[in-house]
């Protein structure tokens, strides 16, 4: 119990941190929005009409993924220019609850954003993208993809490269929630049953528990000294 | 020690080169031909006997950088991280090998470069993870950090290996099977070569991997012979 209230206290920290600037979730949602607006120009005079359904499960987490890889850099970024990593490793408590709570604190902020954009996705692409099958794939795709990416931006956050680093890292290891999620997505759109996309589903299941196991293990090396 | 060690050393990129030689006649004369009706066809199979064994020491390299992650992680020696650095290289390097000789031979047999196939695109992330492994390496100075983040990515990278390759089978699939399938498998009189360029370059990846480490190791050896002339 004790450790849960430090994994929450960091989400609250991050929390109340993004309430008072805002920074993170309005870039990620803006980013977002253009990503689905470049995909207009670039499918525009080619897809139409129903071909749409096609192409928008992929569009939808291109946005998603892009979104969440600005998210997960700000996470650690922003703590380490303003020398809060320190502080965090400093305090009385086992490291991977800072893992846990960025974490958690990601997956809360992706999933604000991605609630927000799947209005604006069924006004822009014309799909119906309100189902509530939809909301728990998305966020079973957002676990997955956060619980790599958190370990990952602790990394890539203090090296040279920074920023840069980090989709080159999380994009192959994350290849299989994409799959995954644009499958399960796209069989929702189609009309397919829990039962038809069981295998997806599956996949997304374990990817979001193995994941975060790893980063348990782990992510002390990836924060000591 | 240090003597015995090197004559090792010899004997084996000896060997080694000895085996790939013949692994090559075996492959481009020893081997019969398969029963395939176009001339092209049957020049461009005989690839196999380079391209899976390439593409065998391109996953097998990055399962010991995985090993020297884990190595390193437990007992924080520098010996570990130089096999997990040393057979990333090689594997980046066998990795891009397939790609390139995997393409050689879909042109004639698929009249195309490239499909979204799942060994091919399992092999074209195994690539990028090592690409995304070395320039993680590259960006950070500290060597202690280096080798631990390092050794956090191969772990975590190799773990998804699988998982991919699960998600892109039941994705889609055209590749011929080599084994076990009615069509398009090896003939018994093709195992014999083939097996054996498996083991050359198993043998041969042993040998660069032995060059590379102690390539790293004389490395350490120069930098701490020269912080202390100077300090």
């Amino acid at each position: 119990m004790a450790y849960l209230r430090k994994v929450a206290a960091i989400v609250w920290k991050d929390i109340v941190a993004e309430l008072r600037t805002k920074e993170m979730f309005s870039t990620m949602f803006v980013f977002a929005v253009l990503v689905i607006v470049i995909f207009n120009f670039a499918f525009d005079l080619r897809i139409s009409g129903e071909r749409v359904r096609q192409v928008a499960p992929g569009a939808l987490w291109v946005a998603f993924a892009f979104a969440g890889i600005l998210g997960l850099n700000r996470a650690f970024v922003a703590e380490k220019d303003r020398g809060c990593l320190e502080g965090l490793l400093l305090a009385p408590m086992d490291h991977t609850a800072i893992y846990f709570g960025k974490m958690l604190s990601t997956i809360l902020f992706m999933l604000v954003v991605e609630i927000l954009m799947l209005p604006v996705f069924t006004i822009f692409f014309g799909v119906n993208l309100f189902d509530l099958r939809l909301l728990l794939i998305v966020l079973m795709g957002t676990v997955g993809f956060a619980g790599v990416g958190t370990i990952l931006s602790a990394m890539t956050a203090q090296t040279r490269a920074r920023e840069v680093l980090l989709p080159i890292l999380l994009l192959p290891v994350a290849a299989p929630v994409l799959i995954a999620a644009v499958k399960a997505t796209a069989g929702i759109l189609d009309g397919l049953s829990m039962g038809e996309m069981v295998l997806w589903l599956q996949l997304l299941v374990a990817f979001d528990l193995i994941f975060p196991a790893v980063a348990f293990m782990t992510f002390d090396y990836v924060v000591k000294e | 020690m240090r003597d015995r060690r090197e004559t090792i050393l010899v004997v084996l990129t000896a060997v080694s080169v000895v085996l790939i030689l013949a692994a090559l006649y075996l492959a481009l004369v020893g081997a019969p031909d398969a029963n395939l009706r176009s001339e092209t066809g049957r020049y461009a199979q005989r690839i196999i006997y380079f391209h899976i064994p390439t593409a065998w020491v391109g996953f097998l390299a990055f399962f010991v950088t995985f090993v020297g992650g884990l190595g390193f992680l437990r007992t924080q020696k520098r010996s570990w991280d130089i096999v997990a650095l040393s057979s990333a290289e090689i594997g980046t390097v066998f990795m891009f090998g397939v790609l390139v000789s995997g393409s050689i031979w879909a042109k004639p047999a698929w009249n195309t470069w490239w499909v979204w196939d799942e060994r091919l695109t399992i092999s074209l992330i195994q690539f990028l993870v090592y690409v995304g492994y070395l320039m993680l390496r590259s960006t950070v100075e500290d060597p202690s950090r280096r080798a631990r983040f390092a050794a956090v990515y191969g772990v975590v990278a190799f773990i998804s290996v699988p998982i991919n390759f699960i998600a892109i089978r039941v994705w889609r699939s055209s590749h011929p099977l080599m084994f076990g399938s009615e069509e398009g498998g090896l003939a018994p009189s093709m195992m014999f070569a083939f097996f054996f360029c498996l083991i050359a370059f198993t043998v041969w990846y042993a040998a660069l991997m032995w060059h590379r480490v102690r390539l790293e190791r004389l490395r350490d050896d120069v930098e701490a012979l020269k912080q202390k002339l100077l300090g």
